[in-house]
Formats: structure tokens, sequence, C-alpha cells
């Protein structure tokens, strides 16, 4: 699905991510375990195509995204990866409902309502549409996070520490989230965590820092 | 979900600023316009009233006050002109027409004029009611007077010797009024029309009341003679013609209103440099809230870049809701300075000056709308290219 050779990163001269070969088979679904400062988040957002490593290729649903130009990227990203962040970052002065929408629209896609409340409605979240993030408690606010990120069908499902902060029990709802919505849509998915609570739950390791 | 619904959802999440930033430059664009409205029909209403009338001749003095007291009746007249040099004037060949014109009393601060009937058809004025003045001691009332007087054709009054309220009454010279012009948003509305004969007869009255001296013909006079020229040549001759063989002066109402409009021009000026000033400093205001909600607002442009925007399209955004805001300002900024100078017209009306309306539209205003939003563009300018240049990446490991 996806597949990342000869990958060197490297910030202020010295290197700080170092991937000689690395691949997914679609539906994956894998960890990047490492300790803190290891390069997970680096990993990420080079997947993301957020940042330009700086030589190797990646290659995602088939497609080099070094040979793409920005707003190439960009609208790639927004129809083929979703994304959940570590802070979620859910737009403020946006309703959940808009929050959804806001992903069909910038990333280039037909706002489909349907889809949104199906999403919605999938994740529990159906009689909180119109809420505002600052009206959530923390875990509607991740699943407000999760639907976002896979509101388009990403054939790739990123999540930058997802368990982080939360108790045991919502540590595992968390990943059941992540694992259900990624198979729901054939996503692979990956998660980047230091997170010893999970690591048993999920076959796929990539290490990172030297650790497996 | 667009732009707009983007930008409008950031400028009510954060309605206390957005509503400071479009008062302020509302206020500047209401300024601008409301100075926009009442010189534009301040002008055009000293044009139609001296609209075909290419020289005035009065009695030697200040030629702006000639110009005030003959076509506007603002000021007091500078004297009188014998008639028969006024009569000589109107026989010259560089002459087309003439109206003579005699002032002296007034009823109610409203002037009583002696005149012809030409004066009536110089400015197309219409009767609503009853007929043009005949005999002596009739009068003919313009709209407001007739209003505010609560005179009606068939009743009588006295004027009041001088030109301002609360002068002497001609107690034993009664008016009659004959007839009421219709509204014609000119200088007539504020006049009591009548013969030139019924000034003299109320004036000589007085004058053989007190030393029995029996006025001639020869001896009688008139305030001023307004005069329209035969051709354009007229303007070269004429003017030293009355200043050189009689003892008036000629005063030209283009020239004179043009030097009035010098003298207000400059205080005019001055509120619209206020005005501008208002203008800018809502740009700069602008520009403070959208940099400071840049910083707040970093973390959403950075997933806004996850979920799949251009950097152009952030950058779009926030020029987006500059312009929005310059939007709001502008339109209320008009409403406001329509609403505000329509109310000055009411103050003004209530005073007895001149009429000023906010219903009505100038094509400068066209410009004022461009201004602001031109000031909202510039004001996004940074914090748009801020926006563009964002580090999604770097933005986003920092939290």
């Amino acid at each position: 699905m996806f597949e990342l050779k000869n990958l060197r990163h490297a910030y202020n001269g010295s290197d700080v991510l170092n991937v000689p070969a690395w691949e997914a088979d679609p539906g994956a679904h894998w960890l990047v375990v490492g300790p803190s400062g290891s390069g997970k988040t680096t990993l990420l957002h080079i997947l993301a195509g957020i940042l330009r490593p700086t030589a190797g290729a990646v290659t995602v649903a088939g497609q080099d995204i070094g040979a793409l130009s920005p707003t190439e990227l960009d609208r790639f990203r927004g129809q083929h990866i979703g994304i959940v962040l570590q802070r979620l970052h859910l737009v403020a002065s946006l309703t959940v409902i808009n929050n959804l929408l806001l992903a069909q629209y910038l990333a280039g896609l037909p706002q489909d309502r349907q889809r949104v409340n199906e999403v919605l409605a999938n994740l529990d979240l159906g009689d909180r549409r119109g809420a505002y993030p600052h009206e959530l408690s923390h875990g509607q606010a991740q699943r407000i996070a999760v639907a976002r990120a896979v509101v388009n069908r990403p054939q790739l499902l990123l999540a930058d520490e997802p368990t982080s902060n939360l108790d045991d029990q919502r540590c595992l709802q968390a990943l059941d989230l992540l694992e259900t919505q990624a198979r729901a849509c054939g996503a692979t998915l990956v998660i980047a965590t230091h997170d010893q609570r999970i690591k048993s739950r999920v076959s796929n390791h990539y290490p990172l820092g030297g650790q497996s | 979900m667009n732009l707009a619904t983007i930008s409008f959802a950031y400028l009510r999440a954060r309605s206390l600023n957005t509503a400071l930033n479009v008062l302020l430059l509302a206020l500047g664009i209401a300024t601008i316009t409301l100075l926009l409205l009442a010189t534009d029909q301040l002008e055009d209403r000293m044009q139609r009233d001296a609209r075909g009338i290419d020289l005035v001749a009065g009695a030697k003095g200040s030629p702006l006050q000639v110009i005030l007291s003959a076509i506007y009746h603002l000021d007091v007249p500078t004297g009188n002109i014998p008639l028969a040099q006024a009569k000589e004037i109107a026989k010259h060949r560089a002459v087309k027409k003439t109206i003579p014109l005699a002032l002296g009393d007034s009823y109610r601060g409203f002037r009583i004029v002696g005149t012809n009937h030409d004066y009536v058809a110089h400015y197309d004025a219409k009767l609503a009611a009853g007929r043009l003045w005949g005999k002596p001691m009739d009068t003919v009332l313009g709209a407001e007077v007739a209003q505010r007087a609560g005179l009606s054709v068939g009743m009588k009054f006295t004027g009041a010797h001088g030109i301002a309220e609360g002068g002497t009454e001609h107690g034993d010279a009664p008016y009659e009024v004959v007839g009421v012009l219709a509204p014609s948003g000119l200088v007539l509305d504020r006049l009591v029309l009548t013969s030139v004969e019924s000034v003299w007869l109320v004036h000589d009255e007085h004058q053989s009341a007190d030393s029995q001296a029996k006025v001639n013909e020869e001896d009688k006079e008139i305030t001023a003679l307004l005069i329209q020229y035969a051709s354009p040549l007229a303007a070269a001759i004429l003017p030293r013609y009355i200043n050189n063989n009689s003892t008036m002066q000629a005063a030209s109402p283009a020239y004179e209103t043009a030097r009035l409009f010098s003298i207000i021009g400059v205080g005019v000026d001055v509120l619209r440099g206020f005005a501008l000033v208002l203008v800018f400093s809502a740009g700069l205001s602008v520009f403070i809230a959208l940099y400071n909600a840049l910083n707040e607002r970093r973390y959403d442009l950075a997933v806004m870049r996850t979920l799949g925007a251009s950097r152009r399209r952030l950058m779009a955004l926030m020029l987006f809701e500059g312009a929005l805001l310059a939007g709001f300002g502008g339109a209320l900024g008009l409403a406001l300075g329509h609403v505000l100078t329509e109310a000055l017209g009411r103050v003004l009306k209530a005073a007895q000056q001149v009429t000023v309306t906010g219903w009505s539209w100038v094509s400068a205003e066209f410009w004022l709308i461009a201004l602001a939003f031109g000031v909202g563009v510039v004001a996004a300018l940074l914090p748009a290219w801020r926006a563009y240049r964002t580090d999604i990446a770097q933005t986003l490991a920092q939290g």
C-alpha cells in the first residue's frame, strides 16, 4: 500500500530519521514504536506528505508523492490520507458537522451530508452534530477527530500518539475505534506510539530509535 | 461549506472584536458619505438657484454679499441701486433678459421680494393655488412659507421692516395672499413674492409720513438686477460696462459661488481628512485583529493543510476574511452615512436652512465601497502571507 525506500531526513544537518525500507500491505495495521524524539512524528509527517524527506522515495497508493507539486500533494493528501493528530485540533469555530464537511470541502470532494451523517451515526455521535468542539468531552472529541479523518474514505489512516493521556480503559477504546474505522474503509492504519499498553494488540511493528 | 462559511464562522467566533472593527470602519465611511452627500446637494442646490443668471448688478460692496443676498437670499443686501440705471442696463445690447429685485421687508423671517413675473418664469415655478400677483400688495408665497406660516389664498398679513425676524411691523400696509407656489426645491420656496410697486408703496408711505416728500419715478430704487447675457461675449463687456458707467457693481454668481466653495472647502477637507484617518485606523485595527488571530489559529491553518487545503487556499481565506469585515463595515458605513445625512437635513430644515436629504445616491459612493474593500484586503495581506508561509510540520510538531 505504501513503500518507503532509502528514506533519510536531516534536521539542522544531523539525521533524525533513517528508514532503509518499509513496505505495508493494503489494509494492514502497523505501529511505529520508539521513545520520544526517535522521529515517530517526523515519519508520520513524511508518510502524510506534510514534510518532504531530505532523501529517499515515498510511494503511497501507487503514487510517488515526491513527484507531486505542492498543490497536487495537498489535494492528494486530502483525498487519500486521513490524519488523527495527537491534540486532535478540531476547528473550534466550526460545529461538529462543519468540521467534517470542512474535510470534504478542503479535499476538493463533493460535500456529501449523507456520508457525514453516516460516519457520525456509526461513531454514535449523531446527536452532537450541531455542537461546538468545546462542548464535547475528550472521548467525543477524539471520535470526531477520527470521523474527520475517515470521512473521505482514505486509503491510509495515520494517528499520532492517540492513546497518550488516556486511562487503560479509554486507551483500548481509542485503539479499537481506529482499527474499526480503518477496517470500515479498508484503509491501511499506521499508529505512532510509545504506549506499551497497545503494543501487544497490534502485530506489525516498525521500530525507531534502535528499539525492537 | 466554502470560504465564506469558514470566514464567517471565524468572524462570529470573535464577535466583539469583529463588531468593533466593523463599527470603526463604518464610522469613517459614514463620515465621508455624509460629506459627499451634503456637499453634493449643497453645490447642486446652489447651482440650480443660480441657473441662468449670468450676472447680478447691485450696490457697491462685497460682490459675494451681492450674490448671497440677491440670488440665495441669505445675506443682507449691500444697498440699493437707482431704477433709472437698472433700466439703462436692461437696454444694453449684450443683455438678453433682466429681472429686478426689491428687498427690504420680511414676514416671520421669510423675505418679501418685489419683482416681476419673469422671476417665477425663470425658475419654471408652478402655482399650487391661486394666481400670480396683479395689483400692489398682492403676494404669492413660496411653498415653505405658506406651510410654516399657515397662510393660504385670501389671507392677509403685514410685513416687518428689515429682512431679519423681529423688525418693526408695517402695521398700516397689509399684504394679501393671492397665490401659493408648488414646492420647487429652490430658493423660491422660502420667499414671499410681490410686485416691485408693493415694496415701494410700503416704504413710500413711511417716507411720506415722515418727510412729506414726493418721490419721483426717477428717484425710485431697487435692490439688485439679475441679468442674463445675450451671448457669451457679454461676459467680456458687461461687467466692465456696469462697473465703469454706473454707481452699481457687477457680481458673477459662477465666480462668487466658486470662491465661496473654496472657503467652505477648507472645512470640508479637514473633515474628510479626519474621516480618512478613521478609515485608516480601522484598517490598522483589522490588521491587528487578523494578525493576532493568526497566532491563535495557526493550528487550524495547519489542520486545514492536512485536510487538503493548499497554501493559496489559506491565503485566500485570510484575504476573504479581511474583505468580509470591510464589506460589513462599508455597507454599514454607507447606510449610517445616509441616515446621518437625513438626520442632519431634518435639523437644518428646522433651522430654515438649505434642504439636505439622505435618500439620494452619488456616484462617488462606489469609490467608497472600493476604498473599504481596499482597506480590508490590504490589512489582510500580511496575515495572509504568513498563513501562506506557515510550516505545517513544524506547527503540528509543536503541539
